[in-house]
């Protein structure tokens, strides 16, 4: 499987990172090699295992469906970049 | 007394019980240490104030008759943990400024013990390193050099900050966390201690998330004692991570007998690599040799799958990543992009994530994002979790029949100069976590000892993996080791 600048392209893309157009020869080259040491996984003969979910056995705990926090609109606006009217505000979304 | 900051945990905790010292002595010392460390670039945001604060309540509460083990203790603390007002941005520009709002489990859990903070440590970009080359806040610099070469070394990553710091007597001890090698690959590089403990040991709530399946925070220290001091305190279930165990946390001290008689020792024959320096292979046979003299039974073993390792982790762990990288858009803390005229929300995202990411961490999250992407998730992604069943099968089969610990190498190779990566392809970097990442995948406890140093002088470590949830015996065998090894060296101080 060989990545291409447009496959590259359509990665960053996806993922929400701004990459200028001749940065995506070398790009492409490290996400080649990187998927070629991956490759190796193609020899094991996994043919009836199972995909791992949780590395120790463990069953999800339940709890009560109840309020067990909130009221700090102050704290988690605090960090926010750009925090306008107890709200978190970003540049337009909708036309 | 030695200089108080070269102190380890046992021995200050038993001066200050004793009244010979005071948390406040303890810390100013380590505070002027690490000040004038600033060539090593571990310590990133000193907290002398709180330190001292810290520090006199503590006294307060030793001289009450109330004094666990770590009482006045002063530690350093990863960036990687979220600490309550105190800068915690994982080492990357895009966390910049950011100041959390509540604290991690771990580090309350220290701070509840009574425990000291000097700061927060220098590491990896979100843990994504093997050389702490990948920080925001530049290079952390090894204590350590080569005999005949003033050149500067590399402490490992991503725990380098803390490993340097330990190394160098800038604190007693401090926290790490290991996602596929983060504290065993520093400590052995800078001739100290870590432990990795089993997955769910310790909260991961309020530690900034790499790969979550496999993240575990764990203690640095100068000896196998302070680890297994320092790792009762850190641990415990916690409701606010799911993952965390409910189980009890044994004193992990007094496990530390140091009798490994009858114990069964695995060497398994997989880690016995192709151009393993001869130094690394005579280090693992003399390691052999010290836990058969103590008594324990050496065993050959094999663990079949270990080669599928590394790639499977290069799989799993940035897809992980992609997903808990997502949350950095500029939107609700941290760094946002200048924005232009008519950028909408998606440019805000774009560029704030170029601006912010470095370049490694943007690779793992596109490789991540690749491989998790429509059609080529189940080659790659289900693949490679398959792949870690069969891992983790391997251990449990080991483990069934009879063995207790299994003993390898920590790393492949001594430390190694800061910039000597430079030109490699990123596959050669992640190949120091070789002996390493199997233990995460299988969620194992796993141990890094200094065993020894290298023609160089530079330290070597071998490392001990055990059964899931006995780190206790871990840490015993891991003490038996240690007084074998008798490993006393310290870097010759030239910062």
């Amino acid at each position: 499987m060989s990545i291409d600048l447009e496959t590259a392209a359509r990665v960053a893309k996806l993922a929400r990172i701004r990459v200028d157009e001749d940065a995506l020869p070398a790009l492409a080259q490290e996400f080649n090699t990187i998927l070629g040491f991956i490759e190796q996984l193609g020899e094991v003969d996994v043919e009836g295992v199972e995909p791992m979910t949780s590395v120790t056995p463990m069953r999800l705990k339940r709890r009560a469906d109840e309020v067990t926090a909130g009221g700090m609109q102050e704290r988690v606006l605090s960090n926010a970049p750009d925090a306008r009217e107890g709200f978190f505000a970003v540049p337009k979304v909708v036309e | 007394m030695s200089e108080l900051n070269a102190m380890t945990i046992a021995g200050a905790r038993d001066a200050l019980r004793r009244g010979e010292v005071t948390s406040l002595e303890l810390t100013d010392a380590c505070l002027a240490a690490a000040e004038a460390a600033g060539a090593l670039n571990a310590f990133v945001h000193p907290t002398p104030d709180l330190a001292r604060e810290q520090a006199r309540a503590a006294d307060a509460r030793i001289a009450q008759g109330d004094a666990p083990a770590m009482c006045g203790i002063p530690l350093g603390i990863k960036d990687l943990f979220c600490t309550k007002g105190v800068p915690s941005q994982a080492a990357s520009r895009i966390l910049d400024g950011f100041r959390p709002e509540y604290e991690s489990t771990v580090t309350q859990n220290l701070f509840d013990a009574g425990a000291v903070m000097l700061g927060k440590l220098n590491m990896d970009e979100f843990a994504m390193g093997s050389s702490n080359e990948t920080s925001a806040y530049g290079n952390v610099v090894n204590p350590w050099r080569r005999g005949n070469d003033d050149g500067p070394l590399t402490p490992g990553g991503s725990s380098g900050g803390s490993a340097a710091a330990v190394a160098a007597d800038l604190c007693l001890a401090a926290t790490g966390t290991d996602t596929g090698g983060s504290i065993r690959q520093p400590a052995a590089f800078a001739g100290i201690t870590g432990i990795k403990p089993t997955y769910g040991r310790c909260s991961r709530w309020g530690i900034v998330a790499f790969a979550s399946s496999l993240d575990q925070a764990g203690p640095m220290t100068k000896s196998v004692r302070d680890a297994a001091i320092m790792l009762s305190a850190m641990c415990g279930h916690d409701p606010k991570d799911s993952t965390s165990a409910d189980y009890p946390v044994p004193d992990f001290e007094a496990a530390l007998s140091g009798d490994i008689r009858g114990k069964v020792i695995g060497i398994p024959k997989e880690y016995r690599m192709d151009g393993m320096p001869e130094e690394i292979e005579a280090l693992w046979a003399r390691g052999r040799e010290m836990l058969a003299d103590a008594g324990a039974e050496i065993r050959d073993i094999s663990l079949p799958h270990t080669k599928y390792a590394l790639p499977a982790y290069y799989v799993i762990a940035p897809a992980e990543a992609s997903s808990n990288l997502a949350r950095y858009d500029g939107v609700r803390y941290g760094h946002r992009a200048k924005l232009a005229q008519g950028d909408g929300i998606t440019e805000m995202y774009e560029k704030t994530r170029a601006e912010g990411f470095g370049a490694e961490v943007q690779r793992r999250v596109m490789v991540g994002t690749y491989v998790l992407s429509a059609g080529f998730y189940d080659a790659y992604y289900n693949r490679a979790r398959k792949v870690r069943t069969l891992i983790k099968r391997d251990f449990e089969e080991a483990f069934a029949a009879g063995i207790d610990a299994i003993l390898t190498p920590a790393t492949p190779s001594a430390a190694f100069g800061l910039g000597e990566m430079a030109e490699a392809d990123p596959v050669q970097m992640y190949l120091n976590d070789v002996f390493t990442v199997t233990v995460n995948l299988a969620g194992l406890p796993g141990i890094a000892v200094p065993a020894g140093l290298d023609r160089q002088g530079l330290p070597l470590g071998l490392q001990l993996i055990g059964r899931p949830w006995e780190e206790g015996d871990l840490l015993n065998t891991a003490h038996a080791l240690e007084r074998a090894a008798g490993f006393v060296d310290k870097p010759a101080k030239w910062w």
